[in-house]
Parts: structure tokens; C-alpha cells; sequence
């Protein structure tokens, strides 16, 4: 299965290529916007990129290691080598401005100040998410985990709408 | 060569922890109390399967015996488990899941803070990466300890007999052997008496909003780093094994 043409691409051009896979469970924001891709590297004809997962059981992962090996392959990249670096952890820091907005659009509430809960027994105090349709304060937290390792539940007291959080870490 | 030896056993008794729990929550899997419950149940046994993965992915490099992390997960019996007593107790009624779940998360939280300065890379960051999970998990089993202790008569009691039961297999958390003494000594693995200390304490604080009472300190069982462990982990392991044990190499 080796590969032997030459890659033609830049860096750049792989950070764009890889700018273009959505995240398989948020959609409206890609791979890159996530901040799950740390590095990338073309050394002796081989692109290595390096992956931090979100959470550690995300099964979005397996899922976006496919996608980039496929992404890659229709520019014609074989050799592609895939390094899973857990360290530094990941954190809702690496979310872009531009990708906390595509999330609200999308309807997901995105994780307010980027950083984590500091009182970790017992939250500090209400933490106010505002409501992604009318953007009331007025809204509750129904379950501090949601459809996916990375969102809780809230709800809107004002409209009544039901909606994600992007829950910080 | 013995280096290697202790830093293995250490790491099946990690893994061991995360992947008994993680099955035994996912027992709760359409069966949770609420939707919501439901769903925070199995999300915190997702989080479990993947810190269990990234250690046995890991353990499987090192020991370099050509395993993957399955093997180590579907092709054990019961005696090379290393896992804490504690997490293979039933779930039994709902009580019963979170008076585990919050001794265990509350013991995790501190062992993974600790395990931050670990001198092993892996582990410094298996712990950073955790304990931004079991946060989650700690404050999770946390609020409901003190919903349901300072609820109805019903739950108060209820609750107060599971932390009781429960409180004799906590001992078996902190114990060591000499393999993770020499680990200790090393930087490598934690001091689990101070992990003990913050342990107290967490622990005192929430059964004090709880209105609950904190179990006197008697006979504690132990025995989990022999691999000697209760008659319900091999119940666990016979349904958790049986796929790849009667189809073996099947594949999603």
C-alpha cells in the first residue's frame, strides 16, 4: 500500500484540507475549529498530524481519524501517520471565537469564559447561560450531561426552549 | 526489567478501576431512573471505557507482547483483575450506584490530582485529561448524595444503608503492595496516604450537606491487588467477556 509519489502539498494546504471535516457529532464546526488537531508535520514524504481527543471515550474520535486518512486520500496522501497526543489535555480554551459563534447558530450554547468550573464539589454559583433562541438569562440546567461527552442539558424559562451547552473542561 | 513489572501491574490496576466501573454503569443503560439520568450515567461509564483505553493501549506498548487493549479487557479471568473491591459491587437500587459512584469518584478526583506530578509522563497526562472528567463525575454523585440524604425519610435512609454497606470495601482503594511502594518511591505513583487525608475530608463534607452520618471506620476486605475479589466480578466479566469469548476476534 506504500505510496511512493511525492507529497506536493504545504503544511498549510493539509491544515486547510483538514479545515474542511466537520467535527462528526457538532457539524458546524470543523476538526480544526475544535482544536483537536495539534500539530502537523510532512517529513520523508510522510504527513504526520497529531490528534488530542476532547474527552477520552469521545467516539468521534475513531470517527475523524477516518476522515482525515479520507480527506488526505482524495489529494492523493497515503502515507499518513496519525499520533494521538494526550498531552496537553484538551480544553474548550482551543475553540476559536469564530467557532463559539458557528455553535450558537447551530443552536449549542457555547462554553461561557472558556474556562473550567473552579469549585469542583459543588458549583461556585449559577453559572448564566443564555437561552440560544431568545438569549434570556433566565435559563436552568437540566442535566449536566447531554447527547455527547462534550454538552449538558439546559432549558429556557423564558421561551421554553430546550438547548445544549458546551460544557467547559 | 523489574521497573517495567511494577509500572504494569500499576497500570492493570488503573485500567482495571476505570473499565469495571464503566461496565457496571452501563448496566444502567436504559434502565436510568430519568432520561436524564440515563444519559449522565452511561456518558460518565463512556468517560471510564476511554481513560480504560488510553491505559491499555498503553500497557500494550509497554509490555510489548503484541496485545491490543481488548485482549486485556475480554481475555482476562477474574484472578489477573486488579481492580478496587469497591467498583464490582452490584448496582442494586439507585442509592446503592451513587453511594459507589461518589466514594469512587471522590477517591478518583484526589488519586488523579495527585497523579498530575507523577514523574511518568503517560500517567502526568492520563491524570491531567481524567481529571477533567471525573470533576464531572465527583460533583455529579456529590449532588446526589445530598439530594437524596437530605430528601424524604425514604431516601435518607436508603442511602445512609448503601454508604454503611459500602464503607468496608473503601480501605481496598488506598492499599498498596511493594510493587507500587517501589513506584511510590520512585515519584511515579502517589502518596495514597495523602490521597486518604483529602479522601476524609471530601467525603465528610458531603454527608455533612447530605444531614448523613459518616460510617465508623471497622473491618475493611481487601485483597484486589492478589487478584482476590468478590463472587460478582466474575458475573460482571461473564457478560461483559461472553461476545468475544463465544465468537472470538468478531468485529464491529
Amino acid at each position: 500500500m506504500n505510496n511512493t509519489s511525492e507529497i506536493k502539498l504545504t503544511v498549510d494546504e493539509i491544515w486547510a484540507i483538514l479545515d474542511t471535516i466537520p467535527d462528526p457529532e457538532v457539524p458546524a464546526i470543523s476538526i480544526v475549529e475544535l482544536g483537536v488537531i495539534r500539530k502537523v508535520k510532512i517529513e520523508n514524504n510522510i504527513v504526520t498530524v497529531n490528534i488530542t481527543p476532547t474527552y477520552s471515550g469521545c467516539p468521534a474520535t475513531e470517527r475523524f481519524k477516518q476522515d482525515i486518512r479520507d480527506f488526505l486520500k482524495i489529494e492523493g496522501i497515503e502515507n499518513i501517520e496519525l499520533i494521538m497526543q494526550y498531552s496537553p489535555a484538551w480544553t474548550t480554551n482551543w475553540l476559536t471565537d469564530v467557532a463559539k459563534e458557528k455553535l450558537r447558530e447551530y443552536g449549542i450554547a457555547p462554553p461561557i469564559d472558556g474556562t473550567e468550573d473552579k469549585g469542583f464539589l459543588f458549583q461556585s454559583g449559577p453559572k448564566i447561560v443564555p437561552c440560544v433562541k431568545c438569549n434570556s438569562e433566565d435559563t436552568e440546567v437540566t442535566s449536566q450531561f447531554g447527547s455527547t461527552a462534550c454538552k449538558a442539558l439546559y432549558k429556557c424559562n423564558n421561551c421554553l426552549e430546550p438547548f445544549e451547552y458546551f460544557k467547559c473542561i | 526489567m523489574t521497573e517495567n513489572e511494577n509500572l504494569i501491574h500499576y497500570l492493570f490496576r488503573l485500567g482495571d478501576n476505570s473499565l469495571i466501573l464503566g461496565q457496571r454503569l452501563a448496566e444502567w443503560c436504559s434502565k436510568g431512573p430519568t432520561l436524564e439520568e440515563d444519559v449522565a450515567l452511561t456518558n460518565i461509564s463512556l468517560d471510564n471505557f476511554g481513560q480504560a483505553r488510553m491505559i491499555f493501549s498503553h500497557l500494550a506498548e509497554i509490555e510489548g507482547k503484541g496485545k491490543t487493549e481488548d485482549d486485556y479487557a475480554f481475555k482476562r479471568n477474574e484472578r489477573q483483575f486488579y481492580n478496587a473491591l469497591i467498583v464490582e459491587r452490584p448496582n442494586g437500587h439507585f442509592g446503592n450506584t451513587i453511594g459507589r459512584s461518589f466514594l469512587f469518584d471522590a477517591f478518583q478526583y484526589h488519586f488523579y490530582k495527585e497523579l498530575t506530578k507523577s514523574k511518568n509522563e503517560f500517567l502526568a497526562a492520563l491524570a491531567a485529561k481524567s481529571l477533567k472528567e471525573v470533576q464531572y463525575h465527583i460533583r455529579h454523585s456529590g449532588e446526589w448524595v445530598v439530594r437524596l440524604g437530605d430528601g424524604t425519610q425514604e431516601s435518607k435512609e436508603k442511602i445512609q444503608e448503601s454508604i454503611n454497606d459500602l464503607w468496608e470495601y473503601t480501605g481496598d482503594m488506598f492499599d498498596t503492595d511493594s510493587k507500587i511502594d517501589a513506584l511510590i518511591e520512585e515519584g511515579i505513583a502517589p502518596d495514597y496516604n495523602l490521597i486518604k487525608n483529602n479522601w476524609i475530608k471530601t467525603v465528610e463534607e458531603v454527608l455533612y450537606r447530605a444531614t448523613l452520618k459518616k460510617p465508623e471506620d471497622g473491618y475493611m476486605q481487601t485483597g484486589s491487588l492478589d487478584g482476590r475479589h468478590s463472587e460478582f466480578l466474575g458475573h460482571l466479566l461473564g457478560d461483559m467477556q461472553y461476545l468475544q469469548r463465544a465468537y472470538p476476534k468478531a468485529e464491529w
